[in-house]
């Protein structure tokens, strides 16, 4: 789609290769995190496991985990099929790129496994969902798409970590606020 | 025994948005005895019962269930009330086994295959363990319901029209549930539209000059 947008530029679109990816992993999230507590509602089996009783927390890990790693495989999928299609080189090797993509899975699940609880009650939960979780994952999307981008071209100025770094404490303050937070969200209080 | 609660209810209201579905409740029911909750359509059956069972919470008024407080000590209560819902708590893609298993591996049971394995076949569903509930009949569902409620053994029991949906057979064995958990000294709460059956399982029913289940002030 990406392609048809922006015209027949090989040399433009290679050089976006990396957002492309992440747009492609941050649009399919949302169908991927809706459909995660879409079965819960079904016959209101999130009530069923909290009064089974399973603790929200230990719901939430086991949520989020499943969220990263439906994700992650997702994005497994689709780097090959960017590469092939944008003509890029993988300066830095393949694992480097895995673990970003790892790393980005993780970034996204954590609130959006809060965030698809939210909306899994409201009426419009499907427009709901993007509108509450994009805006939160700008800081990871950046890191994602500079890190990627940065194993793609190479990294001559050494800029790699602090990306990364930047990922990995994203990551530690939205998987504390959703272990914190997700009791909250889905008891009917 | 005797004289311990199973419930508390003190001054307990309910709203949802602009309108009350209980507005304050109060009542009380020992341990070991049965109470039949009736009463028409709308009229805060379902509600009550789900705020016994703390899947939600009062708006107002206190809340006790076997002695401990409906709010603060939710997690508590959980482990020894069952719910039987309009809704089955089932995962549609998941197998009858699966599901209870599921629930049975929460509860710490040591061996959930074989306890659920016995629950189904006590509820006529032998033939279909391996069967995911997607392709089940409202009956079928029912009994898995049933099935996954026995699994955990509640000191109290909360069955919400325990009769709907169920074939002739099914209502059968639903009362010897019933007449069977009573035996065991399990509390329990009906809720039925099947007022003369309701009458013949149960000891009490909810006074019907009291302020209950209907009231919207």
């Amino acid at each position: 789609m990406f392609n048809f947008a922006l015209g027949p530029d090989t040399a433009l679109m290679r050089a976006h290769a990396a957002g492309y990816l992440w747009l492609g992993i941050l649009f399919s999230s949302v169908l991927s995190l809706g459909e995660s507590f879409r079965i819960e509602s079904e016959n209101l089996s999130l009530d069923g496991l909290k009064l089974a009783p399973a603790d929200a927390r230990a719901i939430f890990i086991g949520k989020a985990l499943g969220n990263t790693l439906m994700l992650w495989l997702l994005s497994l999928v689709l780097l090959p099929v960017t590469i092939a299609l944008f003509d890029v080189k993988v300066t830095l090797g393949i694992p480097a790129l895995i673990g970003i993509l790892l790393i980005g899975s993780l970034a996204i699940s954590a609130p959006g496994t809060v965030y698809a609880a939210i909306a899994s009650n409201a009426r419009a939960r499907d427009v709901l969902l993007p509108l509450l979780l994009f805006p939160i994952l700008i800081p990871a999307l950046l890191g994602c798409v500079k890190a990627s981008a940065l194993i793609f071209e190479g990294d001559p100025m050494n800029q790699l970590a602090s990306w990364i770094r930047l990922l990995v404490a994203f990551n530690v303050v939205y998987w504390a606020l959703g272990f914190i937070l997700f009791p909250r969200v889905i008891e009917d209080d | 025994m005797a004289n311990e609660v199973a419930i508390d209810i003190r001054d307990v209201s309910k709203r949802y948005g602009p309108r009350w579905a209980l507005a304050r409740l109060s009542y009380s029911l020992p341990v070991g005895r049965s109470l039949l909750l009736t009463g028409h359509n709308g009229s805060g059956k379902t509600t009550l019962l789900r705020m016994i069972a703390t899947a939600s919470f009062p708006t107002a008024g206190t809340l006790q269930v076997l002695g401990k407080d409906s709010r603060t000590d939710r997690e508590a209560i959980r482990h020894q009330v069952a719910l039987l819902s309009h809704a089955s708590f089932l995962y549609e893609d998941l197998t009858a086994a699966q599901n209870l298993i599921v629930l049975g591996r929460l509860m710490g049971l040591e061996d959930p295959a074989r306890d659920s394995a016995a629950l189904l076949d006590r509820v006529g569903l032998s033939a279909r363990t391996d069967n995911p509930v997607r392709q089940f009949s409202a009956g079928m569902r029912k009994r898995v319901a049933i099935a996954r409620l026995l699994l955990k053994a509640p000191a109290l029991a909360l069955l919400d029209e325990p009769f709907g949906e169920l074939d002739p057979a099914g209502i059968a064995q639903m009362e010897g549930l019933i007449a069977e958990l009573k035996a065991k000294g399990t509390t329990l709460v009906l809720a039925t539209h099947m007022v003369e059956q309701g009458i013949r399982l149960t000891e009490t029913r909810l006074p019907s000059g009291a302020p209950g289940p209907g009231s919207t002030r």
